[in-house]
């Protein structure tokens, strides 16, 4: 089934200029739809009022991380089900497996370019 | 006072010193038990003796060089001038930086929008150098987050000098205690970007993650 490109994605970043990025990348790639939050809580809480089809989350935001809201969003009944791509400058082995523990669907490391950005998502959402 | 004498000489200051101080005591206290009891060494000295009074005098001018040399380099300093200024030169660099990236966007965004406004070709080749621009502005993350980086290691150095100053005998903020690395679970997990040569590959990360299924 082809992917539908009016799907909401929400990506999730404490550098402003990081969201700015992705939000330009996936337009590039025909995503318009996408929502901004600046740390997991607010994310968690933007969620929970309107459920995205897809999360790109930062790993390391304060007061709540990338991975705590992962943990959070696979232990919520409604979305538990919501496809989850990290992107974080944290490349260690350690947080690889702590991630993948905790549900995560891929993981990208920062600094990432727009091809590998569209691998990942197609490998979660499918093919575009 | 032979070497017996002075060992129990020495212990008796010691436990006099626990007594009085408990068991956190400056090196600064230590050098003057260990000078006062030097100083009043008399009577039949045997080579042994000569010897470790030679040690310990070595000794007590070495602690007493340091504590002039801890002295000289002013401690406090170090936390009230040179890591601020440092760590506000470097938030510095991170604002600018940050100013400069998002200048670029600008830039980008505005050539992006040209797109609509010429022939399929050109816009293509518009996307193209667009896409490059909004690749290469991940740098403005990663260098802040190295500087954040740098930053801790600057006051962890400073609070390693301020620790090392007050076993010296120098007057310093008690919250300058160098805290160890706790950090357990999740929290331990947060150590920003790595190095190339110890930091996984995309390509790395990929076979990790496929490991799994």
């Amino acid at each position: 089934m082809a992917v539908d490109k009016e799907m909401n994605v929400l990506i999730v970043d404490d550098y402003k200029t990081m969201l700015r990025i992705i939000r330009n990348l996936l337009k590039q790639l025909g995503f318009n739809n996408v929502e901004e939050a600046t740390d997991g809580s607010m994310a968690l809480s933007m969620m929970r009022q309107q459920k995205p089809d897809l999360v790109i989350s930062d790993w390391n935001m304060e007061p709540m991380t990338g991975l705590q809201l992962l943990k959070e969003v696979r232990t919520d009944d409604t979305l538990q089900d919501v496809p989850f791509i990290m992107v974080t400058a944290e490349s260690k082995t350690e947080n690889v497996i702590a991630a993948k523990q905790a549900g995560v669907n891929n993981y990208i490391v920062k600094p990432f370019n727009a091809a590998t950005l569209k691998q990942k998502m197609e490998s979660v959402i499918g093919a575009f | 006072m032979n070497a017996m004498d002075f060992s129990r000489r020495l212990a008796d200051r010691v436990e006099t010193l626990r007594e009085d101080r408990g068991d956190s005591v400056s090196i600064g206290d230590i050098a003057e038990v260990v000078e006062s009891i030097v100083t009043t060494i008399d009577g039949d000295i045997s080579a042994i003796d000569i010897e470790v009074h030679k040690q310990i005098r070595d000794l007590v001018d070495y602690i007493q060089n340091a504590k002039q040399e801890i002295a000289a380099i002013r401690p406090t300093d170090i936390k009230d001038h040179h890591i601020p200024a440092a760590t506000d030169e470097l938030d510095a660099i991170v604002k600018t930086t940050e100013d400069a990236t998002g200048s670029i966007l600008d830039a980008a965004e505005d050539l992006e929008n040209l797109s609509t406004e010429v022939t399929p070709e050109v816009a293509e080749k518009i996307t193209g150098i667009t896409v490059k621009i909004y690749e290469a502005s991940n740098f403005q993350d990663i260098t802040g987050q190295r500087i954040t980086k740098v930053v801790d290691t600057l006051h962890h150095i400073e609070r390693t000098v301020l620790q090392l100053a007050g076993a010296f005998g120098h007057e310093v903020d008690p919250e300058a205690a160098v805290p160890s690395d706790e950090r357990t679970g999740d929290a331990a997990l947060l150590n920003g970007p790595q190095l190339p040569e110890e930091a996984n590959s995309q390509a790395e990360i990929d076979a990790l993650l496929a490991s799994f299924d």
